[in-house]
């Protein structure tokens, strides 16, 4: 009984396989050139400029994915990841298909505030060099003020779990500093750093040094003694026992607060931008919204989401590949 | 001249063994601002290549004058000293293997064994030698192998492996084989000997097993409840390799666990 149920069941799979389509991805294909023939023929109550363009682009997408679903047993690779994304892929399309119904075919959401995907796309395709421009100097800002303060947090964090001078000497300075927001010295670093720039790189480098800091110190202060022990009894000197004992046993917990920094960075990286740096991402919404630009503000919200993300996966790909031996998944 | 072939022939490849002498050494703890005191006048000397064992009840302070031994601690009072000199801080003449083989997570195998070398700045010129110490233990092959992807008898293998490519010419176990299932080891035992015989070193090994002390060393020194005493100092006079059902290891087991008051249980 229960065997002939699961084989009725299993039928239409294996009709798939035996045809090599991937089910799923077809369907998201076909969902998206849904999508795009709503976006197509339902006609907008306002004029939007690149409906067409939207439409063909949503088309594009799903074309894609049908060849994907067709061609993808074949090709493998890397496009064999579509299929387990199939549902988000089919959740997506839904998405953009109520998101432009809402707003430009019904019009339930007000506008300015709330935009079209077509809004997007305009500012984008009208807007996209200033954007790129803004991108480029956020990422810039970041990067540069997140790699001084990683490095200076962890070189502090490594002399905190050290030495006991330093340790004497910094750590009421860290427990005095270490909770404040890094936000509440924009006003004095506005006016203590030459230019607005180099402020905000302290600002970025003081928000994401201080996670690294305590957690590279909390990290080489909890080292098995036992490791020590062996190191020196097979002839380590202090330097060895630091770089090579010390630091990679820490690690872990290092990269907790390298991802803590980075993420308190973005967070003042927005403020500094909004404040004082003329231009970025966050100079880009403050302005944005200055001029009741709300598709322009919220395409620069996706660059950032698409930015900021992209970065903590870039820290956890370099993670994946230090603390390799964390896990048991490595292949030698 | 045969002689001196065979002489340099041993510096070049074994390190002999080390004298060492404890001379009525005393040490304490400090607990809750307290004096524990864990040794208590403890005074042997052993001759070069001879394998000794530290017996004694679970906790009486074997161990820690196994760390004053390694150099990990001064003593309170009294002296250490290896070949005369007094001992003042680790080297890698004195290697300790502990009860946890203590491997460094993010090396490999080649690495973990490799370590003391590279500490030295040997190991430029030495490369070879780890690859024939992990011979020796048996694990070649396991080069590229991470500590968490072996058993625990194959981890102490390498923590094994890791003292002896340093060429101790004193061996300092304590408990190495404390935590590895009963078969590993037993057959560890076995290479344990084969290893000492083979290179030649002294070696001082602390256990609270009567059977194990008997297979492997030459002589056995019994120490008392905390704080430690010796209280006994018993040489075991058998050819090696020894057998566990021996008579005479037999009677000595039998004298031994008296010794520690579980004569009741034999």
């Amino acid at each position: 009984m229960s065997v002939a149920s699961t084989r009725s069941e299993v039928r239409p799979a294996v009709l798939f396989e035996a045809l090599s389509l991937w089910p799923g991805v077809l369907a998201a294909g076909v969902a998206w050139e849904a999508t795009a023939a709503l976006t197509l023929l339902w006609p907008d109550l306002e004029e939007w400029v690149h409906t067409g363009t939207l439409a063909v682009l949503q088309a594009v997408l799903g074309a894609a994915f049908i060849v994907a679903a067709v061609a993808g047993p074949y090709l493998g690779g890397a496009v064999a990841r579509l299929r387990p994304a199939a549902p988000w892929l089919i959740a997506l399309a839904g998405l953009a298909a109520l998101w432009q119904a809402l707003t430009a075919k019904l019009m339930w959401l007000p506008l300015p505030f709330f935009a079209p995907p077509q809004a997007l796309l305009e500012a984008y395709i009208d807007d996209w060099a200033r954007l790129i421009d803004c991108t480029v100097n956020s990422v810039g800002l970041l990067v540069t003020g997140y790699l001084v303060g990683a490095f200076t947090g962890f070189l502090v964090g490594v002399a905190l779990g050290w030495s006991r001078t330093a340790a004497y000497w910094g750590h009421p300075v860290l427990r005095l500093i270490g909770p404040m927001p890094a936000t509440a010295w924009l006003p004095v670093a506005f006016f203590a750093f030459p230019s607005s720039w180099s402020a905000s790189v302290f600002l970025i480098a003081l928000a994401s040094g201080t996670p690294v800091a305590v957690l590279t110190w909390s990290g080489v202060s909890a080292v098995n003694s036992a490791y020590y022990d062996i190191a020196r009894t097979l002839g380590a000197n202090q330097r060895f026992l630091v770089r090579k004992v010390a630091i990679p046993a820490a690690m872990p917990h290092v990269f907790v607060g390298l991802f803590m920094g980075l993420c308190s960075s973005f967070a003042v990286l927005v403020v500094a931008e909004m404040l004082g740096v003329k231009s970025g991402l966050g100079w880009y919404l403050q302005w944005a919204q200055g001029w009741a630009a709300y598709a322009n503000m919220y395409a620069a919200l996706v660059v950032m989401a698409l930015v900021c993300s992209g970065l903590v996966l870039l820290l956890f790909l370099a993670r994946d590949r230090l603390l390799a031996w964390q896990k048991g998944l490595v292949r030698w | 001249m045969v002689v001196l072939a065979r002489r340099i022939d041993r510096e070049a490849d074994l390190a002999p063994g080390m004298e060492l002498a404890v001379r009525t050494v005393s040490h304490h703890f400090e607990l809750h601002g307290e004096d524990l005191p864990v040794l208590e006048e403890v005074d042997f000397r052993v001759t070069p290549g001879e394998f000794v064992a530290l017996l004694g009840p679970s906790g009486c302070g074997k161990s820690t004058l196994l760390r004053l031994v390694a150099g990990l601690e001064p003593p309170r009072a009294g002296e250490l000293l290896a070949d005369g000199a007094p001992i003042a801080g680790p080297d890698p003449s004195r290697v300790v293997v502990f009860q946890d083989p203590t491997l460094y997570p993010w090396l490999t195998v080649w690495d973990n064994v490799a370590l003391g070398l590279e500490a030295r700045g040997l190991l430029k010129t030495h490369r070879g030698r780890v690859d024939e110490a992990l011979r020796l233990v048996g694990l070649s092959g396991f080069d590229k192998a991470l500590p968490q992807q072996l058993s625990g008898g194959m981890a102490q293998r390498v923590a094994l492996a890791r003292a002896l490519v340093n060429d101790p010419r004193l061996l300092i176990l304590d408990e190495p084989l404390g935590k590895l299932d009963s078969m590993t080891r037993l057959a560890m035992q076995s290479e344990l000997v084969r290893l000492w015989h083979t290179a030649g070193y002294t070696a001082l090994l602390v256990t609270h097993d009567v059977e194990e002390a008997l297979f492997l060393a030459t002589r056995v020194i019994v120490f008392s409840e905390r704080p430690a005493r010796i209280k006994a100092d018993v040489t075991v006079d058998r050819p090696y390799p020894r057998h566990r059902g021996d008579p005479r290891l037999v009677e000595l087991r039998r004298h031994l666990l008296e010794l520690l008051g579980l004569a009741a249980t034999w």
